[in-house]
């Protein structure tokens, strides 16, 4: 089998505080899967897609993208694996332009300047938004946001797709637009959501958290399914949505 | 709102002056004011040319009038104080329709207006014609430190957000019947702009992590080519130039 496109092993995290957020989460990816991560408010979600990009850390366990494990010298080659789109599209995009928010990502990978408009027009094509390049983020609508944001990531081409609530404050036509274009991609996605629906159209396979850990692991339907699972965990189904 | 239009005071527009790069324009900017300072302010004659060529720049970049005048108009609260100066300036006194006025003190109003309303004038003349991305990049070409021009981007970039932010909570406030009358009741409106202080503070390291999570290290990467050919270096800087030679004779005269 080939190297999984992420391996985490015994990572946990305390907060100085004391409260412990991540507790030995043992998570494999392999290449080309599309995994949604699903749990309750405060599970960990948030700080466990932190520590996937090495801003948060210093605990035990272990993290590897693609093979390489995540340390201090290899910070850079991780942040260019793995791609993370923020929850807010406005933390995301902060430069003047659309074209300069874009280029940003592969400039700092080492993107030689000749070679940025390609990857800027790519990675705009890929979300539909060719075109806005000379606009400023601030004159996008929400679902417009949304999409330049992923094309931000998708400039650094890369190994591993994290999406942060990406459904969140969009109207129904922005969010099934936006599953359009992640069912259009051939990267490995991992999807943090409380939009089950979502959960369920975009990825074949979900994980829940809970507490700091992984509770369970299985194929979305068959996850959502599981009525015992997801009272447990705080997870629950639009009224009139059947996944089966 | 869209377009690719980024801010208020920009007048659409194809002229010379508009395809001028940003940073030709911001040297010419600056070489002209500083020609228009070190002028001294009995060469009047100076002064009406120096307006001419800013005129001649106006209709060269197709800027309506009524526009420039109203931009020019912030000056008025801080020339304000100089139309003072002859009624309180000192030594020889001259009659001006009734008035006695100090001649020292008109000189030195003359100074201020004629001075202020030029550099104004010039300064109108190049945010009208610049949009805001670029003119952030010609300061970074110009040498500009790397941190002062992101500061500047993020200030255009966020006060927006900021500010919608701002709006959100007022209207919160007042949906909660929030109207104050006398000044112990506006304890609330200090609260929300600590609040305001919070956010804004949460955000700025949001958005330290988004940039941190696409390899920022610290400076800000080049990222596209934005040649400057030397005939536009040439076309921008003449009316700098002309402004210098005029400086120099009048300081000579």
């Amino acid at each position: 089998m080939s190297t999984p496109a992420l391996r985490v092993s015994g990572l946990s995290f305390t907060y100085p505080d004391g409260t412990k957020v991540l507790d030995s989460i043992e998570l494999t990816i392999e290449r080309g899967e599309r995994v949604a991560l699903l749990g309750p408010n405060g599970a960990g979600k948030t700080t466990f897609l932190l520590h996937l990009i090495g801003i948060l850390g210093g605990g035990p366990g272990r993290i590897e993208v693609q093979g390489v494990a995540l340390e201090p010298t290899s910070l850079r080659e991780i942040r260019r694996r793995v791609g993370l789109v923020f929850q807010d599209p406005d933390d995301q995009l902060f430069m003047p332009t659309v074209y300069e928010d874009v280029a940003f990502g592969p400039a700092n990978f080492g993107v030689p300047a000749d070679d940025l408009e390609e990857r800027v027009r790519q990675a705009l094509a890929a979300v539909g938004m060719v075109g806005a390049e000379e606009r400023a983020p601030h004159h996008l609508s929400g679902g417009e946001r949304r999409r330049v944001a992923l094309a931000t990531v998708l400039a650094c081409q890369p190994d591993l797709l994290v999406l942060d609530e990406p459904s969140s404050n969009l109207d129904p036509a922005g969010r099934r637009e936006l599953a359009e274009v992640l069912a259009g991609l051939d990267t490995t996605i991992l999807l943090v959501t409380h939009d089950l629906p979502y959960a369920l159209q975009v990825c074949d396979r979900s994980v829940v958290m809970n507490r700091g850990r992984i509770v369970a692991d299985g194929p979305t339907r068959q996850l959502l399914g599981d009525e015992a699972t997801m009272r447990a965990n705080r997870l629950e189904l639009p009224i009139g949505f059947n996944p089966s | 709102m869209s377009g690719p239009h980024t801010h208020a005071l920009l007048v659409h527009g194809h002229s010379p002056v508009h395809h001028l790069p940003a940073r030709v324009k911001l040297v010419a900017m600056l070489g002209f004011v500083v020609a228009v300072v070190i002028t001294p302010a009995e060469q009047v004659w100076a002064f009406l040319v120096y307006g001419l060529l800013l005129i001649a720049v106006l209709v060269l970049a197709e800027l309506p009038p009524r526009h420039v005048l109203k931009r020019v108009g912030i000056e008025i609260p801080f020339v304000l104080f100089a139309l003072f100066l002859p009624f309180l300036g000192g030594g020889r006194r001259v009659d001006v329709i009734g008035l006695s006025l100090s001649e020292a003190g008109l000189w030195a109003a003359w100074n201020v207006v004629a001075k202020g309303t030029l550099g104004v004038g010039s300064s109108v003349i190049l945010v009208s014609t610049t949009e805001i991305p670029h003119l952030l990049r010609g300061l970074g070409q110009l040498r500009v430190p790397a941190v002062m021009v992101a500061i500047a981007g993020f200030m255009v970039r966020y006060l927006e957000v900021v500010g919608s932010e701002l709006s959100r909570m007022r209207t919160a406030m007042a949906a909660r019947g929030y109207a104050p009358r006398w000044i112990g009741e506006i304890r609330a409106l200090g609260a929300a702009g600590g609040a305001l202080f919070i956010r804004s503070y949460e955000r700025g390291e949001r958005v330290h992590q988004a940039m941190l999570a696409r390899g920022f290290s610290g400076e800000m990467p080049p990222l596209r080519p934005d040649p400057a050919p030397p005939a536009d270096w040439l076309t921008g800087l003449s009316v700098p130039v002309a402004a210098w030679f005029i400086a120099i004779t009048a300081l000579l005269l």
